[in-house]
Formats: structure tokens, sequence, C-alpha cells
């Protein structure tokens, strides 16, 4: 461990996890900083919820360590793990009342009845579901019973936040006002965040950093913005956002030299075939196959010279849906500036 | 139960289909009523009809014969502790099954079963030979091994289903918020699978008390009540007092049955189906 900085709220020292022949977590290693909103992305079986349960003790490490503001809790039981835990499915006890779920974390340490209510009513306060606490869960909409799974896990204050694609079932609406919820409690409690999910959307809006899983590796770990811009390999670019892929004789072309490179759809303009190249720009000609109106923007499909395709995204700031479709069919030059063409590792 | 309002989709079953049901009701059905009937008798050796008369003596000849009374204690406490074992082993299994992955899962789910699908006489003649080989004496506790081989099933057929039923994620939800293994089973395992245990139990108690096949396989000199009232069936000239005993039977019996079958309804399972 480094001696110099603050002591990481959680880190995976070389962690393995294997089913059998199944390699689901192989060999991550990273830090979660002291109240950071960091969040695992990546699509199904990438292993981002097996490391999320190896945090909260559900799992343990085939090999490798995993440190909890320092301390290796690696082989510790859940119980004895200062995290809690926001549930996919919320796993409110359907015997109990709300308050007694809420109130879970502290009738198991014996608290205090009049601790225990003022806690439970805090809490209830917290989510904004205030006087909900004699209902029993399945007399509450998905929303609320996310709410209530948030309270629950907080009761204990946790130091660190685990929760599990806790949006996963709710309406792409409420999910919306629930991500902007979530961000806006982790500001208020002050608590690292670990969120897992498989949106890049989500993953992109809320988190402070997040890491990328792809079969159980991690392919990159970084800001929203430097993922998003700065894909560092194939699979990030495709997962994270739309990315168009270019690669072999049609990079050498583009770019000089043969190297797979990326360049996001809105960074790329459409000019008249004959349009002059400035210099800090790549360019390539093509015709546009397909005009998709969506919209906030429109998607144009380019054919180019060679034959790929390059996906360009324009916002309709002046044109209607009449107007793009009439672009169908139209020879074209794609211009965009150098620094827009990254170039990945991983296989070519 | 279902909901008393009429299904306005649902068609009147046809007459025929009607007649069906009721011939197959009163077919299965009618023995019982002969024994309820001829327990009233004042022939105290045959069955004729119609009765010679009406009488309630044998209810007191019946309550007067201690030889009646020891059977039943045994059949009660054979029953409650083949229950008590079954509810535990019968837990057990289905939770290791119902949670764990391993090597042979399927097999063991299917031998688990076997118990309750084999034949009474198999189970029992197995169990007489082991008993033999190992040269264990017949007594109260072989009659109660042999009992809980299907009671365990019958638990454990309850039990797993409403494991499948309930989200594991509860559990670690439980463990989560700081509750260890026993705190967890305690406050949520066994409130999520309470009626599951009592309807299971129930059953399993309602089996145990009327076993015959097993039972003669594996008791000792000990009648347990339904041996009891087989053996009267050599003394005709006590008849009607077998038909009081069987008649109270039926009557005792159909409680915990009953109330198991609404249970299960009631939760949506299969209380009694493999």
């Amino acid at each position: 461990m480094s001696a110099t900085g603050p002591l990481p709220a959680i880190r995976f020292e070389n962690v393995h996890r294997h089913f059998g022949e199944v390699k689901a977590v192989d060999g991550v290693t990273l830090d979660v900083m002291d109240g950071e909103f960091f969040t695992f992305l990546g699509p199904s079986g990438s292993g981002k919820t097996t490391c999320l349960r190896m945090v909260a003790g559900f799992d343990r490490p085939t090999a490798g360590r995993i440190f909890l503001h320092g301390d290796d809790v690696s082989q510790l039981p859940p119980y004895e793990r200062d995290v809690n835990t926001v549930f996919q499915d919320y796993a409110l006890f359907p015997h109990m009342t709300v308050g007694e779920n809420v109130a879970y974390g502290l009738t198991v340490r014996k608290a205090p009845k009049e601790q225990r209510q003022r806690r439970v009513e805090e809490m209830l306060e917290l989510v904004r579901l205030p006087g909900l606490g004699k209902r029993k869960p399945s007399q509450l909409s998905g929303g609320q019973r996310q709410r209530v799974a948030l309270a629950r896990a907080l009761i204990l204050r946790p130091r660190v936040l685990l929760l599990d694609e806790p949006l996963g079932a709710l309406d792409l609406k409420l999910r919306q006002e629930m991500q902007v919820e979530l961000k806006a409690l982790q500001e208020q409690v002050g608590i690292t965040f670990v969120y897992v999910t498989h949106d890049q959307e989500e993953a992109l809006t809320m988190s402070d950093r997040l890491a990328v899983f792809n079969h159980g590796r991690i392919e990159q770990i970084g800001a929203p913005a430097d993922i998003y811009e700065s894909p560092a390999t194939e699979f990030v670019a495709g997962f994270v956002g739309i990315s168009n892929l270019v690669r072999g004789d049609m990079a050498r072309a583009i770019l000089g030299v043969e190297s797979t490179f990326s360049v996001r759809p809105e960074k790329i303009h459409i000019l008249g075939p004959d349009a002059p190249i400035e210099s800090g720009m790549d360019s390539v000609r093509g015709r546009i196959e397909d005009v998709i109106y969506l919209g906030m923007y429109t998607r144009y499909e380019v054919a180019l010279e060679g034959g790929s395709r390059l996906t360009v995204a324009q916002q309709n700031l002046a044109t209607s849906s009449m107007d793009v479709h009439t672009a169908r069919g139209r020879e074209v030059r794609l211009v965009w500036e150098k620094v827009h063409s990254r170039k990945l590792d991983g296989p070519a | 139960m279902r909901s008393k309002t009429r299904d306005p989709n649902a068609e009147r079953a046809p007459w025929l289909v009607s007649l069906g049901a009721l011939l197959a009701v009163l077919f299965i059905n009618f023995p019982i009523f002969i024994i309820f009937l001829y327990a009233f008798t004042t022939d105290e050796q045959t069955f004729t009809f119609p009765l010679p008369g009406l009488t309630l003596k044998w209810f007191g000849v019946a309550w007067a014969r201690e030889d009646l009374w020891a059977a039943l204690g045994l059949s009660v406490r054979v029953a409650a502790i083949a229950t008590a074992v079954a509810l535990v082993l019968g837990t057990l299994a289905a939770a290791a099954v119902a949670r764990t992955r391993f090597f042979g899962r399927e097999a063991i789910s299917f031998i688990l079963l076997l118990p309750i699908a084999l034949p009474g006489i198999v189970t029992g003649i197995a169990l007489r030979s082991a008993l033999g080989l190992f040269e264990i004496p017949f007594s109260f506790w072989t009659i109660i091994v042999g009992h809980a081989t299907f009671c365990v099933v019958i638990v454990y057929n309850n039990v797993v289903a409403r494991f499948r039923r309930t989200s594991w994620s509860i559990v670690e939800a439980s463990m989560d918020l700081g509750a260890n293994g026993w705190e967890t089973f305690k406050r949520i395992i066994l409130p999520n699978i309470a009626t599951a245990l009592l309807a299971g139990g129930m059953l399993a108690f309602a089996l145990s008390f009327d076993e015959v096949i097993v039972t003669t396989f594996t008791a000792g000199q000990q009648a347990t009540l339904p041996i009891w009232i087989f053996s009267q069936l050599t003394r005709p000239r006590d008849r009607p007092v077998t038909n009081v005993v069987a008649l109270f039977v039926v009557l005792i019996m159909a409680i915990p049955i009953l109330l198991a079958y609404r249970i299960s309804q009631r939760d949506g399972e299969a209380g009694l189906s493999r």
C-alpha cells in the first residue's frame, strides 16, 4: 500500500473469483476513494456484481484481497463489515412492516426502542416517505420499495453503501428521477456509494468515477468524461455510448497509419463532397445511405468508399424531418478534428 | 380457498360430468359411511341391513378398553416425535436442495422423494432387513424411525416449495444488516416458512397416525392404533367397537388435514402434491 494520501474506502488487490472453470472475476485491482460515487459498469456476466458481492461479504475471493478503509476483510462474514447493500429486488422482509424493515439493523443490534423509532422516522424522512412506517412492503409501489430499501441500508450509517442495479426494475421516467435523487442523497449523507449497473447512460450521469468491466477484468477506470472522450479499448468505445470503429486499410487511408481507432458520431461534420480539408482535420468521402430522424438529432449512416460505414449524429438546430430526408443518397465529405480519432488498444 | 364470486366465463359443467363426479365421490366415501353407520348398531357380529336397532353403548365399551387407550397413546407419541424429527430434517434437506448447488443435487432430491413414491411394503422390508443386519431390537424408536422416513418427505416437499418462492436475497439482506446465521434464521427464515412447516407438520402427523404397513415391519410387541384396530377384526364379537374408534379417528384426523389443506391453498401451494 502507498504510504501517502488517505486510505481508500475500498481496495481490490488482484482479486479473482472462479466458479469451477468460469473466471467470473479475473484479476481486478482498483481503489475507491472515500466519499466517491463509484460505478461498476459492464454487460451481464462481466463480473461487476460478483465484485460488489465480495465487498458485501456474500462471496469470497478465490485469490487476492479486499480492504475496507485499510482493513483486510476478504474472509469476514457480511455481518462483520461496515457496509450495507441495496438489492436489485429490494429484498424487503415481506412479513414485516416498512418501519420494522427500516429498523431491522438497529433491532438486531438491540438498540433501545425510542432510538429505533426516532431513527426510523429520520430515515423515512430522508427518503421522502414519512408516515408510511405502518404499511407492508406489498402495499407499496416499486419506487416506494426502492426508497424503503435505501432507508433500511442507511440506518446503520455505513461508511460505504453498495447498490446492485437498484433502478433496474423501475420505468424510464421514475428511473431518471431516482438517478438525480440518489446522487443528491449521496452528497447529503456524504458516504461512499458503489453502484453497479449495465446502463452506460446511468453510469455517466451519476458517477464521480467508473470502472468498465468485461469478462471479469477492468477495461478502463476514469471519470465519465474521460471514459467517453478517451475510450482506452475497443470494448469501452463500443459499450459506452455509440462509437464508430475504423480498422485495417480504412484506418490507414484516413490516419496514414494502420491503427484501429474510434470516433464518436457527434464529432463528425458533414460537408459537401469537394469541400477543402483544413489542417488538423481527418476526413473521408462517402455517400449517405440512411437517415434516421430522432427529434433532437438525426442519425446518418454513411457508406465510405472502401466498404465500411460511419454513423454521424447531427443536432437538428435548423432542420426538420422533411429537410433531413432529402439528404439520402447525397455524396458527402466527413470531417472531424484529429484529436477525436482515438487510437485503441486491444485486438485490431 | 377459491373466491366465492363465480368466474363469469366459466361454463357450467354438463350434467353427465356432474353425475360422474357425484358417483366417484360416493364410491370413494361409501365404505366410510358404512363404518359410521355400524358404530351405532345393536348387532355385535354381522353387518345386517337394515340395522336391527340403534344404540350408543359401544361408545361406552370403547371408552372402558384400556388396550385401546394404550394404542392411542402410543400412536400420538410416535406421530408427535416422528413429526418433530421430520420438521428438523425436512427443513435442513429443503434448505440444502433449494439453496446450494452441489454434485448429485438432483439425485438427492429424487432420493428424498422415494419413500412416499415406493410402496410402503418395500420401505417396511428394507427397514426390517436393516434393523436385522445391525441387530437393533424392535422398539418404540424403531417405529419412529420407520415413520420419519415418509414424514421427512412431506415436510421437505412443503418447505422446498416455499424456499423456491422466497427470494434468497432477504437472507443476504438480513446478514448485511448485522444479523448472524442464527438471528437470520430466527427473524427472517422461520417467519417466512412457518405456514409451510405448519401444513407439512400436520400432514406428517396425520400420515404417521394411521400408518399400518411400515409399522408392522418395524414394531415389536407394541400396537399403534391402526394395528390395534386391525387386530380387533379377528375378534368379531366387538366389531362395533372398532367402528366407533374408526369414527373418532376419521373425525380427529380430518382437522389437521383440512387445516393443512387450507393453509396450502391460501399460500398457493399444493401441500399434498409431489
